[in-house]
């Protein structure tokens, strides 16, 4: 893995090593020569990190309480709240930690797409993240509904409705879903199941995350290949591990702060209700995390299409470095794009505020043209911009600008010359 | 100059290492907290029994955190045995008046001291408990005589709340 | 850093827009200065105490609290009732027990273990005498309502006479501050309808208050705990931060870059 071969130094450490070479991995992640330019957006693959295991241990607490039954798990979860010791902070963080996981998640997301951390040749990286992002999403559905609560409920039942859009499978596909005729019992013992199952199937593909980032090595803020390990470079452990360090810590102190002080603020209050099917709360809204993607949804009038529409809107990411032609990496040097990049935040920012809303009048107006300009970013405005934008000059190293008095233009590439490696 | 800089480096690493040690630590102990009984259990930890109907000769088990409690109304026969009893013979040794307060009631944990296992009422060589188990044998006063066991069975805190009701825990 | 204000900027308006976004619809509610707020929040006790009077005399009739048992009213952070008053409490109710050795349920005085006794035997007998509607369950109410305490403390006094052109069909009644603004309760509060053993005058404000106390405990009956835990980890957070921040700064002093 690494370029110079690692041999330990004790004996004992030799021997265990030649059969299962884990010092040598520690010595690959601990040197791992990181761009020594990264600026605080690239924390947040720590901070996720983070927010992963904290979110398997307090999870695998909660599941030593909680029963999943129709009739008790509404009740267990008020014993875990009341009576367990602690049980009130562990579920908190864990409800809590779900909508840090996802600010995280979103912050890590645009960082990529602001400084084109998906084009060749991590591509391979940017897919598997979304396929986490995807099964985070699972997760968090499955997750929100073990409470048994009227928004759990009824948030099931919408969601599993979804899959009755497809034609001539779908009700059946419904029922198998259900294993009844209505989200009762049966529904929520394997949503149980697969809650457990999913984030331990995350914690793979994290692996494979990182291992696929640490073919290339990291992207950088001005988005030029480097040398490894050269002086643009320093080693992951101390560098990076503090400066990771020090961003999680202020990332905790946002989060400690919804846990001690709002932990409800982030949930819907109707969550409090125990499942009731027969009636259904008057907003029927998911958790923030997902209101953009349930715009979408709301914004197609026909059911099937709908559907359509917001995995498209997902999976549509998984096709962005084909997407985008641009061969420069970083929007630093391309003013054009930038200014896309903004819109496409606020665009987003709208939708998940439209989602929000009841879907009527001049919300449903909004959403329908937020949500055409969502697609239009990244099937019209991303391929034609790589034609079309004239980029501003990359420099050739990052010791360059940072060194440099003045700007050394004759070693300064124009983009005509930058070749991607 | 460059000795005096070492020191303070090491001083903020070590402050920070410990200052972070800390903060893991309490992190961990919610975690551990937990699995230890709750509040709703902790409640129950005690029981009031009514033995009004229990006849000489007669055992009654209740459950006690989710232990059996034996409590047994003995005979003068039973008594008269258990007190006899020279002390230097038992493995463990206690006198019956510490063991039955009020000598016609023994109340006593169920679960032999051996691994766990609920003893046989009126039976073994010592007319009173034997265990199943791994033969465990105990006397008219919950003592261990013969086999593997290192204890007597444990006697939990009770008390007579009026003549007919004992309270446990 | 100036990244970092940039990320704390996003944030801001992130919390703004959720917030804004959670509010269904604007009415304002009456307001009232509430203990339990803020970073060092805690309960009024004596408000606890009184608001425990009025549910027990007033509410309890018809709303269960099913989650809540008679133990949590001597615990710390709640009423703090004295052990003796809450058993007290709890043996005045009789609890269904049983069977018994002959197979029968029996009654028995209430005990600190036990859960606190409903009014109905279950759901369908609760509608039955009121008329169709499902009185709700108070343990986690305050929690289940979008407006909190606040909203409980102005229904409790939202009660008024139906504005010209709105027909009450009979058992509803009209409150400005319920959804819809027709509810199947009736005014129940009235100045001096309970008597405070501490000698507080019980106007309906007042009661209110103390009742949506309770409420607030009942629901969240660590919030005086996690007050507490939150302000100690945050500190800690903090004085964590900074020395992290300037380990950061002397590590990265061994190369020329700035962090």
């Amino acid at each position: 893995m690494s370029e110079h071969e690692y041999t330990p130094k004790s004996k004992v450490g030799k021997w265990f090593n030649d059969r299962l070479p884990l010092l040598t991995l520690a010595n690959h992640l601990t040197d791992y020569p990181t761009p020594k330019n990264l600026n605080y957006w690239w924390t947040f693959g720590g901070i996720l990190t983070f927010c992963l295991i904290t979110q398997i241990v307090t999870g695998l607490v909660l599941a030593m309480h909680y029963i999943a039954h129709a009739d008790m798990a509404f009740q267990s979860v008020e014993h875990i709240m009341r009576d367990v010791n602690y049980g009130w902070l562990i579920r908190y963080i864990h409800a809590n930690g779900a909508s840090m996981f996802f600010l995280a998640v979103y912050i890590h997301i645009f960082r990529s797409l602001f400084y084109g951390s998906y084009k060749s040749p991590r591509e391979v990286i940017w897919i598997i993240g979304i396929i986490i992002y995807l099964l985070m999403m699972a997760a968090a559905f499955l997750g929100y509904v073990l409470p048994w609560g009227q928004m759990s409920f009824w948030g099931a039942t919408v969601i599993t409705n979804l899959f009755s859009a497809i034609p001539l499978v779908g009700e059946g596909i419904v029922t198998w879903l259900w294993g009844g005729y209505s989200v009762d019992n049966p529904t929520l013992t394997r949503f149980f199941t697969l809650h457990y199952l999913i984030p331990f199937l995350i914690l793979g593909l994290v692996v494979l995350h990182i291992w696929a980032l640490h073919v290339p090595g990291n992207n950088n803020p001005i988005g030029i290949d480097i040398k490894k390990p050269s002086k643009d470079t320093v080693p992951f452990h101390p560098y990076i591990v503090i400066k990771d360090g020090f961003a999680l810590l202020m990332f905790m102190i946002v989060f400690a702060f919804f846990v001690f002080y709002t932990p409800n603020i982030l949930g819907h209050a109707d969550n409090y209700i125990e499942a009731n099917p027969l009636v259904t709360p008057a907003h029927i809204v998911p958790e923030w995390y997902l209101l953009p993607f349930y715009a979408i949804l709301r914004s197609v009038p026909d059911k099937l299409l709908g559907v359509i529409a917001m995995l498209s809107a997902i999976l549509i990411l998984a096709a962005l470095p084909w997407l985008d032609t641009s061969k420069i990496r970083s929007a630093v040097f391309r003013p054009l794009y930038k200014q896309f990049y903004w819109i496409l935040v606020a665009d987003v920012l709208i939708l998940g505020y439209v989602g929000a809303m009841p879907a009527e009048g001049l919300y449903l107006l909004v959403a329908r043209i937020a949500t055409a300009y969502y697609f239009l970013h990244f099937l019209v405005v991303l391929p034609v911009l790589g034609f079309k934008e004239r980029t501003t000059p990359v420099p050739l190293s990052i010791t360059e600008p940072i060194l440099g008095g003045s700007p050394n233009l004759a070693a300064v590439k124009k983009r005509d010359s930058f070749k991607d490696q | 100059m460059s000795e005096k800089k070492t020191n303070r480096r090491d001083f903020l690493f070590t402050a920070t290492y410990a200052v972070g040690a800390v903060g893991a630590g309490a992190v961990i102990w919610p975690m551990i907290d937990q699995m230890n009984p709750d509040a709703s259990v902790k409640a129950l930890a005690s029981t009031e029994v009514d033995v009004s109907t229990v006849n000489p000769g007669k055992t009654i088990t209740v459950l006690w955190r989710g232990k059996p409690v034996f409590i047994r109304r003995r005979t003068p026969e039973e008594i008269a045995e258990a007190k006899s009893v020279k002390i230097e013979d038992l493995k463990h040794p206690e006198k019956d008046e510490d063991r039955a307060k009020n000598p016609e009631w023994l109340v006593m944990l169920g679960v032999c001291t051996h691994l766990g296992c609920v003893p046989l009422d009126q039976k073994g060589d010592y007319n009173g408990w034997f265990c199943p188990c791994h033969g465990s044998h105990y006397d008219t006063s919950g003592r261990i005589r013969k086999g593997p066991a290192p204890t007597n069975m444990e006697i939990p805190e009770y008390k007579f709340v009026d003549t007919n009701t004992i309270k446990i825990g | 850093m100036i990244n970092f204000f940039r990320i704390s900027f996003l944030l801001v308006i992130f919390l703004g827009f959720q917030f804004s976004s959670n509010a269904d619809e604007k009415i304002e509610y009456l307001k009232t200065d509430w203990s339990f707020k803020g970073m060092f929040g805690k309960f009024d006790r004596a408000a606890l105490q009184r608001g425990y009077q009025v549910y027990q005399e007033v509410c309890s009739s018809c709303h269960s609290m099913k989650y809540l048992s008679y133990r949590n009213l001597a615990e710390e952070g709640g009423p703090e009732f004295s052990v003796e008053q809450a058993k007290a409490i709890a043996a005045s109710f009789e609890v269904k027990d049983g069977p018994n050795a002959d197979g029968e349920m029996f009654m028995r005085p209430g005990r600190l273990s036990d859960k606190f006794v409903m009014p109905y035997e279950n759901e369908k007998a609760a509608q039955a005498a009121n008329g169709g509607a499902y009185p709700p369950d108070m343990s986690v109410l305050v929690k289940a309502r979008g407006g909190g305490v606040d909203y409980i403390y102005s229904l409790l006094q939202g009660y008024e006479d139906p504005p010209a052109g709105i027909t009450l069909d009979d058992g509803v009644y009209y409150n400005k501050y319920m959804y819809g603004n027709k509810i199947k309760m009736s005014n129940q509060l009235s100045d001096g309808l309970v008597e405070y053993s501490d000698g507080t005058n019980a106007s309906v404000e007042q009661m209110s208050k103390d009742v949506t106390t309770f409420l607030m405990w009942t629901a969240e009956p660590h919030l005086e705990t996690r007050h507490k835990m939150g302000f100690k980890a945050i500190i800690y957070l903090t004085i964590l931060t900074v020395l992290v921040y300037f380990s950061m700064k002397r590590i990265w002093s061994r190369i020329e870059t700035k962090v």
